[in-house]
Order: C-alpha cells, then structure tokens, then sequence
C-alpha cells in the first residue's frame, strides 16, 4: 500500500461521520444514557489516579473561568498553561498534540482552542498514536447534561456517533446596526441582501464616507458574507469536496460585494487593525457579523467603543424570496485528552466552563449550552445597553437556529486563507473579487485534493 | 608543525597536542553528532517510512504532487538567487569601500554600524521590518509610495516578497559579512599590494586583479553558508504571515511547507521529512559546487 492510499479512506470515513453527525449523535442520544460497560469511558484510558491534578490549556480571554473554577473546586488541582488558544489559524494546539504524539507522553488533560475543525484531526487516530481528545458521551460526562446542548451545536465536534467536545459559544450572524445613525439619517433598518445592497446606494450618494461593514477580514468576507448567502462553494457530501462558484447564490454575494466595494460602503481595512477605528469609529452605519461583535466589536473601547443605547442587533440579512439562513464565525471548543490520569475531574470541568454558575457571566459571545444561552440573553437584553431590549433576544436566538447547514464548517482546511491571499490582495491593487474567482475556486479545489476529499 | 620536526620533541608531547585537539573539536562533533547528523538519520529514516513501514519513495512522490510543492520550490529559488548574487556583489563591494577609507575612526564607525542589525535575533528584526513596509505607520511611508504602495497588503503582495526578504536578510546578515571580508582584505599582504600600486594599478584595477581572486575562498565561503541559510527561509515568511493576517501564505516557503505538512490538517510527519531530504540534497549539492569552484578545501 503506498502512503496515499494509507492515508485516504481514514480521512475519508471522518468526513461522511462529521457530515452525518447531526442525525447520528441525535438518535444516538436517545438510547445510549451511560454505556457503562469493561471499558467505563469507551476508550482505552489510561489508570485513573483520583485526585492527580489536570493541566488545562487555555488563551488569555478564558483564564478567568479557569480560575473560577479552581476557586469553587479547591479539591481538584489544577495547573493552568496559557497559549495561544490556537486562534487565528496558528495551529499550535495540532502542532504540539503532533510532538507529544511523537514523544508518547506530556499530553495536557484539557484544550481550549478557538477553531471549529479540530475535531478533523483530533478525533482520530494519529500516526498511530490513539486519538487526542477523550468521546465524551461514553462515561466521561452524562448523556442527559449533553443533551442541554442548543441543536446542531456539537455537530462539529460529533465524530462516529461520539461526542469528542464541548462548545463553549455560538456565532450566528445577524446585522449589528447603529440605531442613532439610522434614526439621523431617515433609513430603515434592511432585511434583505437587496435592502442592504440599496441602503449601500444611498448611503455612498447622501453620506460618503460611512460604511456598512468591511470586507477586509476572511471571516467577514467569506465566513460572515458568503456562508450567510448560502454559496455553495465550500461543501462537503461524504467524501467528496465541491465549490460551485457559479451558483447564483455566490455570484450574487460577490456582485453585491465588488459594488458596495466600489462605491465605499465596504471597507477594506480588517476589524482589528489600527486603520479601521481610526478611519470609522463613529462612521459604521451597519455591519452584518456573528453575535460576539458585542464585546469585540462594538463595546471594545478600542474599536467602536458605542455608548449606550445607541447599537441594536436585526434579523439576520437573506435573500429576498428565500428563507433565513446566516453564517457562523468561530464558537470555541473544550477537548478532554483520552491521556488523562483523572477524567473525573476533566468531565467535572468541561461541564463547568460551559454550564457552571459562572459561565453566564465569563462566556463571551452567545452561550452554546441552552440554559446558558437563555441566561446570557435575559442579561444582554435587561442590560439596557442594546436599542433593541424587546427583540434583542428574538433577533440572535432566530440566528442561532439559522445557522446554514451547506457550509463544510467541519472540513480539514479553512476557507479563509484563499480570501487572505488571493482576493484581498487583488482587491488592494484595484481589481475585483469576480476577477480572481477562478484562482479562488483552484485553491479550495487544491486544498481538498491535498486533504484526501475527492474534488467534484 | 616544521617547528616541532626542528625541535625534535618526544612523541608524547606530540600525542598531548594530537588529545588536545581532539578535545576541543569534540565538543562542536558532539553537538555536529546530535543535533545536525542524528536528526538528518532519523528524517531520512522517516522519509522512507510510513506508519514504521518501509515505503520506498511513497513519500517523495506524494510531495511532488503537492500542489504547494512547486510553488514553494519557486518562491526559495527566486529569494535565493537575488540575495546570494546581491550579498555577494555588496558585500564584497562595501569591504572594498571601507577598507579603502584611510581615516581611521570612519572605518571603524562604519564597520560597527553596518554590524549593529546583525545583533537583532531574526524574528526581532522581521518585528522591526513590519513597522517599516506599512505605509500607514512607516517612517518611509514616502519611499514605499514612491513604489505605488499605499497599504500593507500591496507591500507585501507576493511577486515583491523575494525582494523584501532579501533586503530583511542583508540588513541583518551582511554587516557580519563585510567584517569578514574586511578582515581577509587585511590578510592581503602590503607587499602585493605595493608591487600592485607600482605597476600603476589604480583602487578598481586592484581590487579586480589583486583583492577579489585573493578573496575567492572566503566569497565561496560566504556563498555555501548564505546559500544553506536561503534554502531555509521560514521566520520571516512565517512572521509576515501572521502580520499580514494570511495575504503572505503559510506555505510560502519549503521550510513552511515542512513544517505545515507535519503539523497542518495533514499531520503527515513522514511527507515532512521527504521535503527536508529534498532540501538538503540540493543544498548540499550547490554547496559543493561552490566547495569545489571556491577551491575551499585547497591548501595555499
């Protein structure tokens, strides 16, 4: 057998299982409830040493439940290890999993990472080293607590059947709106892509110089704008990749993006560089985004630092004629490691970071366990902060149960890098995103070639 | 080693010396044995393997059908060209310069700022370089717009990488370089140099006729070690990367790709290494064309 055939049909089984996740773990929850059987966790675990302390991997932001968790729980110790959360496509959390594969040991019990697809490789087994992340629902937590979760919620971390995760937030995109500047110009909040697009009309004639979002980031461009107009270029069906860059769903998002980009409605400068504050603080009318623009975005005194009452959140934007559908940037994941001395203790605090009595308050953006989210809600909405007390929670839970379920959030490469280096430079020097769609499909198409997907 | 003939010493002076040697080369073969030759072994072993399995040149194959493979090839050759040719042509032109200069506190001064970058460790010194090519904090913001560059992302657009990482090299490597140089140009004895200006050779002709073919061993020197450092490009790249949030690829050079393969959704150890044997063949292979055309292991 040559290396390639080795390697395929391993990938390819983890593509059809996370496709099929969403039924399977579903079904499967109804009737599984504490498979105690020999083997207590369904995996091969190691000896348990009740009591031997955890160490937890964990990025700045998420320190705080952490120690939370040390206060409330002194009888379990814990050593806390920063990283980088894995976020931005660093890979750090694959790249030192892969050494300690290689080493045989030194494996921390419990990984935050702010990436969606990790469950592509973190699920299964490695250069013949057993799979990372500990299944969850076979012992490690109960079936019932897993069952809190909102729908759909873990399907990216569901593999075989089996839960490998706990999500911490949701990101469902809906259109962040400043109601003041709405109301000071006469304009109505869009509903429509085609509204959007309109409004983009008349705000470049009327106010030039305001913008209704920024196209300057992948995860605006591709995540948030593509993945919420439903373009199917980014799909998967079992094994098989495709990227239909001439359905009409993704030619209307890329026509309607080169000319809100011409005409200055979309800016090209990213959300978290220095230029765009600089630029439209107090000049960002709207922007469509996930639910965690609140602390990032939009209350971030070093971005757009909105006072009080002056931002809302509406519907997310959709085609006129179709049904809400909207995109989903990031969420955030606990993995428990199938290495762990003390998986009672791992379960205890996975279940705490994301259901605990302080998580309503330390989780940043939308809560993905139910009863959290639902909290977290009554918080935002009773804030006073948000223009929209009375629908704030309606707007983002219709987002939440939106979520377009075409888009292969689960594959083993990312959709953002071809935006990165194809279509943001191109767009810098003057041309447009339809000039370069043909380089964007190949890189997708090269990208799933080389993942072991076969390309239709 | 004629003095010792002359003075006639008894051997065991002369197996002192031979153990001394030994001594103080075996801390650098130590070090050479566990983190240069060991470390090659065990890629090469990987290289061949899968999974523990003996598999031929599976992996080679494999990465030659990478999409990312030959681009990368692409880009390490291009950045490579352009700075071993440009470090070389400067470097030996700069040396020339400052150790014409008579004035003895201006050689000095300038041979110690030409050194100074050299002290930045390479990821500082990429830091550095990142404030300089974005137009919109760069103090010469004016020279990029000289070039049309009014954004980061047109900075760093990729046909104009070699080109950047080239001048991030120079800045950093060269003025150790110049120091060398200057240095083996002090080695040229003033009797040559004397004869030279005797027969009317003027500062260009000696330096063509006398100075360069005197300093080829150390040009072919610089040339083998630049050209081992070039092939490797990874910081800076990496770094640009992460800067320009994506627009300069993860996979832009083969060091990258390496480190990607491995470590990326593939986690394919095993393809990784296939591209470090690939690298180091040819390294080797145009380090011993220098070796040779240098005449480094000649004896005067």
């Amino acid at each position: 057998m040559s290396a390639q055939h080795h390697r395929l049909p391993r990938i390819r089984r983890a593509m059809s299982l996370t496709a099929a996740a969403a039924t399977v773990v579903l079904l499967a929850a109804g009737c599984s409830g504490g498979t105690g059987t020999d083997d207590s966790y369904g995996f091969p675990a190691v000896e348990q040493v009740p009591d031997s302390p955890i160490t937890i991997w964990v990025d700045a932001d998420r320190t705080a439940i952490v120690e939370a968790f040390q206060e409330d729980h002194p009888e379990i110790p814990v050593n806390i290890e920063t990283y980088d959360g894995n976020s931005g496509g660093s890979d750090s959390f694959h790249t030192k999993i892969s050494l300690f594969d290689q080493a045989g040991e030194g494996w921390p019990d419990v990984v935050w990472s702010t990436q969606v697809n990790d469950a592509s490789w973190a699920a299964r087994e490695q250069n013949g080293v057993q799979a990372f992340a500990a299944a969850l629902d076979q012992g490690v937590i109960d079936q019932e607590w897993l069952d809190g979760y909102t729908a759909n919620a873990l399907d990216p971390v569901t593999v075989d059947g089996h839960v490998y995760g706990v999500r911490d937030n949701l990101a469902p995109v809906v259109f962040w709106y400043n109601k003041a500047l709405f109301d000071e110009f006469g304009y109505e909040i869009p509903e429509t892509w085609e509204d959007y697009q309109a409004l983009g009309d008349k705000l470049a004639a009327e106010h030039p110089g305001y913008i209704l979002g920024s196209i300057g980031d992948p995860f605006t461009a591709v995540l948030t704008n593509m993945w919420s107009a439903q373009a199917p270029i980014y799909t998967v069906d079992g094994d098989t990749f495709s990227a239909d860059f001439s359905d009409d769903h993704t030619t209307r998002m890329i026509d309607l993006m080169d000319h809100m980009f011409a005409n200055g409605t979309l800016a090209i400068e990213g959300l978290f560089t220095a230029d765009f504050p600089a630029a439209y603080k107090d000049k960002v009318l709207g922007i469509p985004g996930p639910t965690w623009f609140t602390g990032a975005i939009i209350q971030n005194p070093d971005i757009l630092d909105a006072p009080a009452g002056t931002w809302g959140a509406g519907y997310p934007l959709h085609w006129e004629g179709e049904d809400i559908a909207t995109g989903n940037v990031g969420g955030g994941f606990w993995y428990g490691s199938s290495h762990s001395k003390n998986l009672e203790a791992v379960g205890a605090f996975l279940q705490y970071a994301v259901s605990g009595p302080r998580s309503v308050e330390l989780i940043t953006g939308l809560p993905a366990y139910e009863s959290t989210a639902s909290e977290w809600l009554d918080v935002q909405a009773s804030s006073g902060y948000w223009a929209n007390s009375d629908t704030f929670k309606d707007v983002v839970s219709t987002g939440a149960s939106n979520i377009w379920q075409g888009w292969g959030a689960t594959l083993a490469f990312s959709s953002e890098p071809a935006w990165a280096e194809i279509v943001a430079p191109a767009l810098a020097s003057g041309g447009t995103i339809a000039s370069v769609v043909d380089e964007w499909q190949t890189k997708y198409e090269n990208d799933a070639q080389v993942n072991g997907y076969t390309v239709k | 080693m004629g003095r010792q003939r002359v003075a006639k010493r008894p051997r065991s002076r002369n197996r002192a010396q031979t153990l001394i040697g030994y001594l103080f080369s075996s801390g650098y073969g130590v070090l050479l044995l566990v983190f240069g030759v060991l470390p090659m072994a065990y890629a090469l072993y990987l290289s061949l393997t899968k999974a523990g399995q003996f598999v031929g040149l599976d992996n080679f194959v494999k990465i030659l059908g990478d999409f990312r493979f030959f681009p990368a090839v692409q880009h390490v050759a291009i950045f490579v060209a352009i700075w071993v040719v440009s470090l070389i042509v400067l470097v030996v032109v700069l040396a020339l310069i400052v150790h014409a200069v008579r004035v003895r506190w201006l050689s000095s001064t300038t041979r110690f700022l030409f050194y100074i970058p050299g002290a930045f460790a390479g990821s500082a010194g990429v830091m550095l370089w990142l404030f300089l090519l974005d137009p919109s904090v760069s103090p010469v913001s004016v020279v990029l717009g000289q070039f049309g560059f009014t954004s980061f992302i047109q900075t760093v657009a990729q046909p104009n990488l070699p080109v950047i990482f080239t001048v991030i090299a120079f800045w950093t490597g060269a003025g150790g370089w110049i120091i060398i140089m200057f240095g083996a140009l002090n080695n040229i004895s003033q009797e040559i140099m004397e004869a030279a200006r005797i027969d009317g050779a003027g500062p260009i002709k000696t330096a063509w006729y006398i100075q360069i073919p005197l300093l080829r061993k150390w040009i072919a020197y610089m040339a083998v070690i630049s050209l081992a450092f070039g092939s490797q490009l990874f910081v800076e790249p990496k770094i640009l990367s992460l800067a320009s949030r994506g627009v300069v690829p993860k996979d832009y050079s083969l060091n990258q790709l390496a480190y990607l393969i491995a470590f990326g959704p593939q986690g394919d150890f095993n393809g990784s290494a296939a591209i470090s044997i690939l690298l180091l063949v040819v390294a080797m292979a145009l380090a011993a064309f220098f070796v040779f055309k240098g005449g480094l292991f000649e004896r005067d």
